[in-house]
Order: structure tokens, then sequence, then C-alpha cells
């Protein structure tokens, strides 16, 4: 087939770069995931130090750590930067490294492209990030944005909103690769209803990418223009309305949070078929779930709006809609249990999390449910029982997830087996602080704790000691991870290419650690 | 299981509080209102269904888990699927939430229906404090200011907190008991939201729109909220506190406001702040004004 | 021929990303800056601008290349052809918020507005009405911009150059070089007199008919729909004198053109969006 290469093609096929240069050129799968993976693990520690900033202050009742205003910057910060720094790039890190891999591609379809998604992350981090250094500081209209208080904020603000533009680029372009590698790059023989749960889960991640990020690139647009060129899209004395926004950002923001739990999902359902030794129940059942979950979450977003005082149909069909995504969601967590049902089970660490993410995230998708009732989320919008249940989705489900997926890829990213010793005591201490932190939560905005506040009365103050002693006990177990992570790097048992007793799938069958390049001729799949 | 074990105890002590007088620690406030007792049960019916299932499935979980475990010599099977079973755990839950949405949608439908008030009283929130304009019913043309009361010195930590700390102010809200009260909404700068738990009411005050909702307390009291949107710096001190008293006690009241001066004044001051806003609002700079700004801007 | 799968082109490392990232940070950057008179605020946000023209011609240049050399395989050209067309599809996501809020507007705000509690307590005296301002009492008023002069004649140009482009199409088909370098040429033409035309209008609406981006909500739409069309027109545009511009150094052939097709792709979306704009925007 190809012609002759001309010369000045030629000059490019120089040896690979090294050092800094190698990663920021570098078109290989496995090193841009490897950077996503770096990236989402140092933003984590970021956002987590402004929660943990938010703890002290909560501490106690009365203001003693921050100022109302350094607080309201720091909450709407901390949503922000674990949201789009930490666990989305998270799971693009996976994406990334692991596609190609379970479908025996030897890339992604647009390589240099893939380096461009990447590496557009470290400016958006550095304008929002950096807008803590701005006069007036950085926004803190909450990680919602939500006008006309938005439009009050200083700089920071527009610094967030460019922020979030160049993330929504990089994570539309990211998207797009990766639904071309999976339509596009399956080895022969890799049909679809074959393909890992992993790759079904990103694949309808990826629509969804695709389908809301614009949407929040236009929210934030006509922030910015109502902010600085006199338009009124949320100013009703211009005609406009407030509310507007929130329909908007909702219609991203709901899809939002499955795209952060569905890879979630898909990861688990890779481990947990390998730790039971037995066959994933119910595959087609899981791939209709996850594509029914993704559909409804387009038409239940006003379910963070029943406050704004909506019609009664409004309310009554936003409710019966988003009710209806625990069966679908339902029908993964039976699946998950039945597929241990019966199996010859162990508990490493990657087993662990995954068990741990079934328990406590369905504690969280419950609270949802709860939620979702719409003349009882009058009483808990706004408080921090909805604070416990995103955080029992976000940190005990997406993050356990990301955990999970860690332990269980990491034999295949360094060729080492991680500390068992060390994994199971990043497990215990993180389960355990993870609920003395958030489980109090729930009573607290029960009895009428409101969010988003630096100080609060008296009667709240026993559990909000516990919260943050939790969330202190939390942080420091996360350093546990980074030094399990480090030894795994730095050595340990040799892994070997099917790093556990009854993996299944192509990524298995490449030597560990994964060679950089793999699948260069396509493997066969039966 | 430490963390069920928990959680039995926390449900099973909201249970027993269910008619206890002290402002509950691990449940909803004591409801006052008929809709508040409504979405108390709602939530009471919500969380025992919602443990039902949590111990049911991760009953069997847990059972597997301690019984299928390759350490006791569990073999594993091959089985992968079972329409049967596949369609049972899809519709079950279906009906379960029908179950459930039912109660809920009675309770929506009386939320929404702010017909036949007594008295209106329109409340708009300011950054960071309420105005009350009684509109219609007894007591109509009273107009007041209520700002936070806890003195500066409490919240810095310089002195005792007191019993009723962030949760009072200057001038309360006075409802007549049993009176049906319709609440009209709205803000003048950013959005606010007016919550007292123990009506079950909380509403969005969204600045150039009125929305409305009603509540009807059937006990005399004195009952606290606060502001439960985010509204910029102070949103955490901008408190509600009502005060529900007889119907003699109200017309009292009603007769004590007219030569009150500090509300008067109040008004006035607020009145001025409504017209700088409007000026403001011809800019097509709602909510920009200087004084709202933060710091360094 | 075996049916081994050929092998997929995967690209050498690249340099060009990292500037693509620059330019946005300091364009970010840049354009806070500028929004805040802030010293060098436009000086970074065209360094932004330059370094990202500079990386677009690299890159794009690089892939032209790599094209013509026959690197890319019939499966590289299905990536292509997928990804052309959910990138569309995320563009009109992107407008579809806008049509959002235009629809929200028109059928929600601005009548709740005019109605019940909010006129009678707020702004009495508004009267539902489209185009708006607003209830805004001291807003300054304004005449709308009329569908049938020059937006009517707009629509005509666009709908004649998708036509002109899809010719040029049937022509490079065909083989036929000089038909393929005129339709081309007069797709761009149309193009930039649409583009005429909507700066001129921009300037009668702004000079004769007081109708400004701040003019209430009807404003803010006008303009913020038409201005990103705009913008969308000027890109398919660029991207159609890159065409022309290969045809002329004889690129492309009847059965390997993607790049062309794509870029008919965009400006029918582009034209689609108007035919939208002009029914619920100018028209009705
Ligand atoms: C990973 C993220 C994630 C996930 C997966 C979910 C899942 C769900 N969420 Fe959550 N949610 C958030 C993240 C997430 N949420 C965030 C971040 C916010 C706050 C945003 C903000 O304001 O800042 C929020 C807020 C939020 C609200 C608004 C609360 C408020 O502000 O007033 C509501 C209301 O309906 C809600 C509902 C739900 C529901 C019904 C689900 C469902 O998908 C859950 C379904 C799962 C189950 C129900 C459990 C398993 C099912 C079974 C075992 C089957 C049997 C069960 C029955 C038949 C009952 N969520
Ligand atoms: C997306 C994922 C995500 C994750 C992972 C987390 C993780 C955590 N979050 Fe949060 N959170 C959100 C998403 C997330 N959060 C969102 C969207 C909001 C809403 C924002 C808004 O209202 O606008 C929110 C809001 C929010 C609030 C409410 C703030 C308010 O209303 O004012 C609180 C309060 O406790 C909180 C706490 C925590 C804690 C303690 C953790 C912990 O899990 C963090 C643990 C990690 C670390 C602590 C870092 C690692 C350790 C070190 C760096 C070493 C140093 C440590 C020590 C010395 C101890 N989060
Ligand atoms: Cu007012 Cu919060
Ligand atoms: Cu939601």
């Amino acid at each position: 087939m190809a012609a002759v290469i001309p010369e000045r093609l030629q000059e490019h096929h120089h040896g690979a770069h090294t050092g800094l240069m190698r990663w920021i050129t570098t078109t290989n799968h496995k090193d841009i995931g490897t950077m996503y993976l770096i990236f989402s693990f140092v933003m984590f520690l970021a956002g987590g130090v402004m929660a943990l900033t938010l703890r002290a202050e909560l501490f106690q009742p009365g203001l003693q750590v921050v100022q109302p205003e350094l607080f309201n910057q720091l909450t709407t910060l901390h949503g922000l930067v674990m949201v789009f720094g930490a666990i989305m790039p998270a799971f693009v890190g996976f994406a990334n490294w692991m596609i190609p891999l379970m479908i025996g591609a030897s890339d992604m379809a647009f390589a240099r492209m893939n380096n461009w998604s990447f590496w557009l992350l470290p400016p958006a981090a550095i304008l929002l990030i950096g807008s803590f250094f701005v006069p007036g500081g950085a926004t803190a209209a909450g990680w919602t944005l939500y006008p006309p208080l938005s439009v009050q904020m200083g700089m920071g603000m527009d610094l967030a909103i460019f922020a979030v533009h160049i993330m929504g680029v990089s994570s539309i372009m990211g998207a797009i690769n990766i639904v071309v590698t999976i339509l596009n790059m399956r080895a022969p023989g890799m049909t679809m209803m074959k393909m890992p749960l992993f790759c079904w889960t990103w694949l309808i991640t990826a629509y969804l990418l695709i389908a809301v990020m614009p949407v929040l690139a236009g929210a934030v647009t006509m922030l910015l223009t109502d902010r600085h060129f006199g338009t009124s899209f949320f100013n009703a004395a211009g005609g406009g309305d407030p509310v507007l926004y929130q329909h908007i950002f909702w219609f991203f923001g709901h899809p939002e949070v499955y795209i952060m739990i569905l890879p979630a999902f898909g990861i688990v359902s890779q481990i947990i078929p390998t730790f039971a030794r037995k066959p994933l129940f119910g595959y087609a059942s899981m791939v209709y779930a996850t594509s029914s979950i993704a559909i409804l979450s387009f038409i239940v977003w006003a379910h963070h709006m029943f406050t704004t005082g909506m019609p009664a149909a409004g309310q009554l069909f936003f409710m019966y809609a988003t009710m209806l995504i625990a069966v679908p969601t339902g029908v993964k967590v039976f699946n998950w249990v039945a597929t241990m049902w019966r199996g010859s089970m162990t508990f490493e660490t990657p087993m662990l999390f995954a068990v741990g993410f079934i328990f406590v995230f369905t504690m969280g998708g419950f609270t949802g449910l709860i939620c979702a009732i719409a003349p009882v989320d009058i009483q808990i919008h706004d408080t921090y029982y909805v604070v416990a249940h995103f955080h029992y989705v976000l940190v005990a489900g997406s993050l356990f997830a990301l955990f999970a997926g860690a332990y269980y890829w990491l034999p295949k990213w360094t060729g080492h087996m991680p500390d068992e010793r060390i994994g199971k005591l990043h497990f215990w201490c993180s389960i355990v602080f993870f609920n003395v932190t958030f489980f109090p939560m729930h009573f607290l905005g029960l009895a009428g704790m409101p969010r988003r506040v630096p100080d609060y009365a008296l009667q709240f103050a026993d559990f909000n000691a516990l919260a943050t002693i939790g969330a202190f006990g939390f942080g420091l177990s996360q350093l546990i991870f980074l030094w399990a992570v480090i030894k795994c790097v730095r050595g340990g048992e040799k892994a070997a290419a099917r790093s556990w007793e009854s993996a299944e799938g192509l990524e298995w069958t490449v030597p560990s650690p994964a060679p950089h390049h793999t699948f260069e001729e396509a493997p066969v799949v039966r | 299981m430490s963390l069920s074990g928990r959680l039995a105890v926390a449900v099973a002590s909201s249970l027993a509080s269910f008619s206890a007088a002290a402002q509950s620690r691990y449940n909803f406030q004591e409801p006052v209102t008929e809709i508040a007792g409504q979405i108390y049960d709602l939530h009471i019916l919500m969380l025992i269904i919602c443990l039902v299932i949590f111990i049911g499935v991760f009953g069997v979980m847990f059972w597997s888990v301690f019984h299928h475990r390759k350490s006791r010599g569990a073999v594993a099977a091959n089985f992968h699927e079972n329409t049967t079973v596949e369609i049972v755990w899809t519709v079950v839950p279906v009906l379960i939430l029908v179950g459930m949405a039912w109660p809920a949608t009675r309770t929506i439908l009386e939320m929404k229906d702010t017909s036949g008030a007594d008295i209106t009283i329109k409340a708009t929130g300011y950054q960071w404090k309420w105005g009350y304009d009684y509109l219609q019913g007894e007591g109509e043309g009273i107009r007041f200011v209520s700002n936070l009361a806890t003195p500066r010195d409490q919240i810095e930590g310089r002195a005792e907190k007191g019993e009723h700390y962030l949760l009072e102010v200057d001038n309360p809200v006075v409802v007549p008991v049993g009176k049906r009260i319709r609440l009209l909404l709205t803000a003048n700068d950013v959005i606010h939201a007016w919550w007292v738990p123990a009506f079950g009411v909380k509403q969005d005050a969204i600045p150039g729109f009125i929305r409305d909702t009603w509540f009807q307390a059937d006990k005399e009291g004195v009952y606290r909220g606060v502001c439960a949107e985010l509204c910029g710096r102070d949103h955490a001190y901008m408190p509600i506190e009502v005060h529900v008293v007889s119907a003699d006690a109200y017309s009292a009241w009603v007769a004590q406001q007219g030569p009150r001066q500090p509300a008067v004044e109040a008004e006035a001051e607020t009145e001025a702040e409504t017209e700088a806003e409007t000026e403001a609002e011809a800019d097509a700079e709602v909510g920009t004004s200087d004084e709202s700004k933060p710091a360094g801007v | 021929m075996t049916h081994a799968l050929e092998k997929y082109f995967v690209p050498e490392p690249s340099i060009y990303p990292i500037f693509g990232s620059v330019a946005l940070l300091l364009f970010g950057a840049g354009a806070v800056m500028w929004l805040h008179g802030i010293g060098p605020g436009p000086l970074v946000l065209f360094a932004g601008v330059a370094i990202l023209v500079y990386m677009l011609f690299g890159w794009f240049g690089q892939v032209v290349r790599e094209s013509e050399a026959g690197l890319y395989g019939k499966r590289v050209d299905k990536s292509f052809r997928w990804s052309m067309g959910w990138f569309i599809f995320s563009e009109v996501m992107f407008f579809a918020a806008f049509f959002g809020a235009l629809f929200y507007v028109r059928v929600l705000s601005v009548p709740w507005l005019a109605s019940g509690d909010n006129e009678a307590l707020l702004w009495e005296g508004f009267t539902q009405a489209w185009p708006s301002a607003g209830p805004n009492p001291h807003a300054d008023p304004f005449t709308p911009m009329g569908a049938w002069g020059i937006p009517a004649l707009n629509t005509l140009i666009l709908l004649t150059s998708g036509a002109t482009l899809t010719w040029a199409h049937y022509a490079l088909l065909r083989g036929d070089r000089a038909r393929l370098k005129l339709g081309l040429f007069l797709t761009i033409l149309l193009g930039v007199i649409f583009l005429g035309f909507q700066v001129y209008e921009y300037f009668h609406a702004y000079a004769d008919l007081n109708l400004r981006l701040d003019s209430g909500i009807y404003g803010s739409t006008f303009f913020l729909l038409t201005g990103f069309h705009g913008l969308h027109v000027t890109i398919g545009a660029i991207m159609l004198t890159v065409m022309l511009f290969r045809t002329m150094a004889g690129h492309f052939q009847p059965d390997n053109h993607f790049a062309f097709e794509a870029t008919a792709w965009y400006w029918h979306f582009v034209d689609v969006v108007w035919l939208m704009l002009f029914v619920v925007v100018y028209w009705l």
C-alpha cells in the first residue's frame, strides 16, 4: 500500500525524545494515560487540601481558620477541582491505558490529538488554581456558578470560565477519540458484545461527554457576556431569568454525575468476575442498563431545582423520571451480587475496594432516591444531607472504583504486584474514615444544617467535629495509597502477564509491564 | 459490621424520637404544619423501604462473601444469566417505586396549592437580611427588615455563644396560629432561599420574580430557619425567626406596630437601596452595586 | 491480498499540541486581563492567537503531508469520518444551549414576567411581546431586525453556496478539476458576501435601530446566536479556502478526499443552523 515516503517526513523518524520532551511530545497512549493519572492524583491532593481547610473551619462553630469569603472560594474550587481535575481525568487516564489493550488496538485512533487532550489540562488547572492569587480571589459562587451571584464575582470568575472552556475542549476531544477508537480499532473478532464492560461504559460515557460539555460551554459563555457585555440572559430586568442558567447548567450537570460513575461501574464489572472466578452475570443486561441510565440522565436535570418554584407538573415529571434511574442501577447492583454468588472468591485489594464500592455506593444511591422525592427534597435541598449523598457516590463510588482499578492494573502498568499489606491497610482506613466523615452529615442535613456555610448553630457542633476528625483521617489514609504506588513502581514481586489468577481479557495476554508498543499486529479474538 | 450497626442505632433512635419534643439530632425537626408532617412521614417511609432493600441485597452479598470464598473451598459455578430473575429484579423495583411515588404525589399537589390564604406576606432577600411586607389580611401594611441579632463577638469567639447562636434576629416575623399564610418570595440582588424546617417550607427567592408558597402552623412557638441558597459572604448569617402566636397576641402585635420607629427607619433604608438597585438594573447590571462587590475588585 | 487488518497509522511524537496548550493559556489569561483592564492583556491574548495559528498551520500541514504520502489507509479514513460526525454533533449541542435559551425566554420567562404576581408586584405594566427588552422601565427602545431584507437575501446566499459546494463535489468525483476549483471559489465568494452583509447588518443595528448587545434579552439572543453562527461561517470559509489551495496544489483524488468532504459537512451544518436562525430569530 503505502507508497514512497517523502524525505521531509523521514526526518521526524529520529528516535524518541528523552527527558521532559518525551512526555510533552508523546503520542503513546500508555504515556498519556500515565500523565492523566498523575495529574489527577495531584489535583486530588489539591482539592483534598481545600476540603481539609473547609473541615478545619467547620470543626467548631464560629470563625476560626478562614473568613467567609475565602471559605466560599475554597468550597467552590474544591468542587471544581475534584470534579474536573481529579475524577474525570482519572477515568480518562484509565481509558487511555486500558481501552487499546482491551480491544487489541495499537493505540488510540488519534494519538496526536490525544496528547493535546491531556496537555490542555495543565493550563486549565493553572487558570483555575491561579485564580486564588488574583485580586478578589477565586470565584466563590459554588461549583454550580449560579448567577446573579457569579455575576457579582471578580476576576477569579472569568479565569474559572476560561478554565471550564479549556477543560471542555479537552473532554470533547478525549471523548471523540475514545468513541472512534472503540468503534473503529477493535481487533478482528472483538465484536461489540464481546467487548469488556469497561469499554462499553466508557463508550456510553463518551457520548454523554460529547452531548453535554458543549452545553456547559454555552452556559458559561452566557455568564461571561452577562458579566461583561451587558447581555441579560440571567437578568429579569432585561427579560431573562436566573433560573434559566440553572436549567442549562443541570442539563449538563446531571449527565455529568453519570460521567463520573459509569466508568466506575465498568471498572467494578471487570474486577468482580476476576476475583469471584466466575463470568460476569448478565453481561447484556449490564450494557442495556448502562445505556438506560445514560438516556434517562438527560430528562431528570430539574431534580436539582425543586425549590426554585416550578409548577407541580414539572416537579412530578422530574421526580418520576429521577426515580426511574434506580431501576437500571439496581440491575447493575443485582448483577454484581449474582456474579459473586457461588463464586470462589478471594479478597485481594482490588476486590476489597470493589466490594466496598458496591456497599457504600448503594447507600449513596438510596440517599439519592430520597432526594428525588420532591417533598422530602424541599427539606434536604442545600443541606448537608445532599453533601453526604454526593460524597457517598463520588468518593465511595467514583474514587473507590478508581482505587480498585489502580490496584487491579498496577501490575500491568509497573510490572510489579502491589503490596497487599499496604493496599489492605489503605482500604480499611479509607472505608472507616470515609464513613466517620460523611455518615454524620446525613444527620446534620436532616436536622437543618445548610451547606456552603463557614459557621453554624450550636446543635450541629458534635457531628461536625466528628466529620472533621474523619476527614483528616481519610486524608492521611490517602498517603498510604501514594506509598503503595511508589513502592510498586520501585519494585516488588514480579507480575506475570496474567497477574491475577483468573483475570480474563486481552490486556492480560501481553507481558507485564506492558511494552511501550502493543498489538502492532492485531490479535485475533475467537 | 460496625457500619450497619451504627445505621440501625441511628434509625432506631430517630423512630424513637418520633414524638420527642426536643429538636431532633438524627432526623427532621419536629413538624408543626400538616405538610411538614407529611414530609416527615414520607422520609420515614423511604428510609424503611430503602433499609429493607439494603439489608436484603447486602444480606445476600455478605452471605456469599462469607460462604463462597476460595479459602473455604468454594468451587466457582459457571452460570451467567437467568432471564427470569433478571425480569423479576427489574419489575419489582418498578412496583416499589410506584408505591413511593404515590404518597409523594399527593403531598406535592398539596404543597403547590397556595389558594385561600388568610394573610399574605412578601419576603425579600437582601445581601444579607430579609425584608418583610404584610400585603394582605390582618396586619396589612406592616413592613420591616429582619437582621441577624447574634453579636459579632460571639462569631469571632470573643464572647460565649448564646443558645440561639446564628438563629436569632432583631425583628422576627409574627403570624397567628392556625391561619393559612401565603408567602411571596423575591430577592433584590442574588438568589436566596427562605427555609423554616419545622414548617416544611423552603422556597428560593429569585431576583425579578415572585415565587409563592404557604404554611399553616398548628402550634404556637418560636421557629427558626436560615437562608438556604449560597448568596455570598454572609450567607450563613441571614436567619429567619418566626413567632407563631395566638390570634389575640397577633392582634396586639399588629396594633403595636404602627408607631414603631426602627421598623420605619429600616424600611426607608431598604427603599433607598431598592432605588439604587433599579438604577443599576437600568444599566443591565443587576446585582453589581458597589457595596456588594467582593473586596479588591 | 489477505484479510489481515491493514496497519493503523500512529503518528510520531509531536511538538504541536503543547503549542496549542500554551496558546490557549495565553488566550485565556490575556482575555481576563483585557476584561479587567490590566496592562498587557490584549498583547497576551494576541500572542496566544498567533501561537494558535502557528500551531494549526503546522499541525494540519503535517496531516496533509501524511495524507498525501498515502500513510492513511481506509481505516484511518473511517476514523476521520466518525470523528468529524461527532465533532459536528458537539457543535449542534453548543448551539442547542443558545437556542434553548431563546426558546425559554420567548415561551416562558417573558410571559411570566408579564403576568400574575410578577407583573402586579414587580414589573407593573409590563406586557408580553416579542421582541422584548424585558420589563426594565429604563430600557432604551430599539427596532428589531426585520426578516425580509438582508436576512432573507443571506438565506438565499447560503443556500446557493450549499449548492455550489455540492456541484464542486460532483466535479471532484468526476475528476473535473476546473469545475471543482470554480465551485469552491464560488462557495467561498458567497460565504464572504454573506459575512459582509452580516457585518453591515450589525452596523445597521447599532447605528440605525439602536439594537445593541445590551438591548435586553432580544439583543442578547440576537447577537449571540447570529454572532456564533457568523464565527462558524468564518471558520468554514477558512476551511474552504484551504481546500481551494490544496486543490490548486493538485491534492484530492476522486476516491480519496475526506478533508474536502469534512469541510462540506461542516458547511452544510452551518447552513442548517442558519435556516433555524432565520426562522426563530428573524422571522417568527
Ligand atoms: C457519581 C455521582 C452521582 C450519582 C451516581 C448520583 C446518583 C443519583 N442521584 Fe445524585 N447528586 C450528585 C452526584 C451523583 N448522584 C451530586 C454531585 C449532587 C449535588 C450537586 C450539587 O448540588 O452540588 C447530587 C444531587 C442529587 C439531587 C439533588 C439534591 C438537592 O440538591 O436537593 C438528587 C435529587 O433527586 C439526586 C438524585 C440521585 C439519584 C436518584 C441517583 C440515582 O442514580 C441512584 C440510583 C441507585 C440506587 C437507588 C441504589 C441501587 C439500587 C438498587 C439496590 C435497586 C433497588 C432500589 C429501589 C427500587 C429503591 N442527586
Ligand atoms: C468529585 C469528587 C469529590 C471528592 C473526591 C471530594 C472529597 C472530599 N470532600 Fe467534597 N465536594 C465535592 C466533590 C468531591 N469532594 C463537590 C462537587 C462539592 C460541592 C461544592 C459546592 O458546594 O460548590 C463538595 C463539597 C464538600 C463539602 C461542603 C462544603 C460546603 O458546603 O461549604 C465538604 C465539607 O465537609 C467536603 C468535604 C470533602 C472531604 C473531606 C473530601 C475528602 O474525601 C478529601 C480527601 C483527600 C485529601 C484530604 C487529600 C490527600 C491528603 C493529603 C494532601 C495529605 C495531607 C493530609 C493531611 C495532613 C491530613 N466537600
Ligand atoms: Cu441569603 Cu444565603
Ligand atoms: Cu442529578
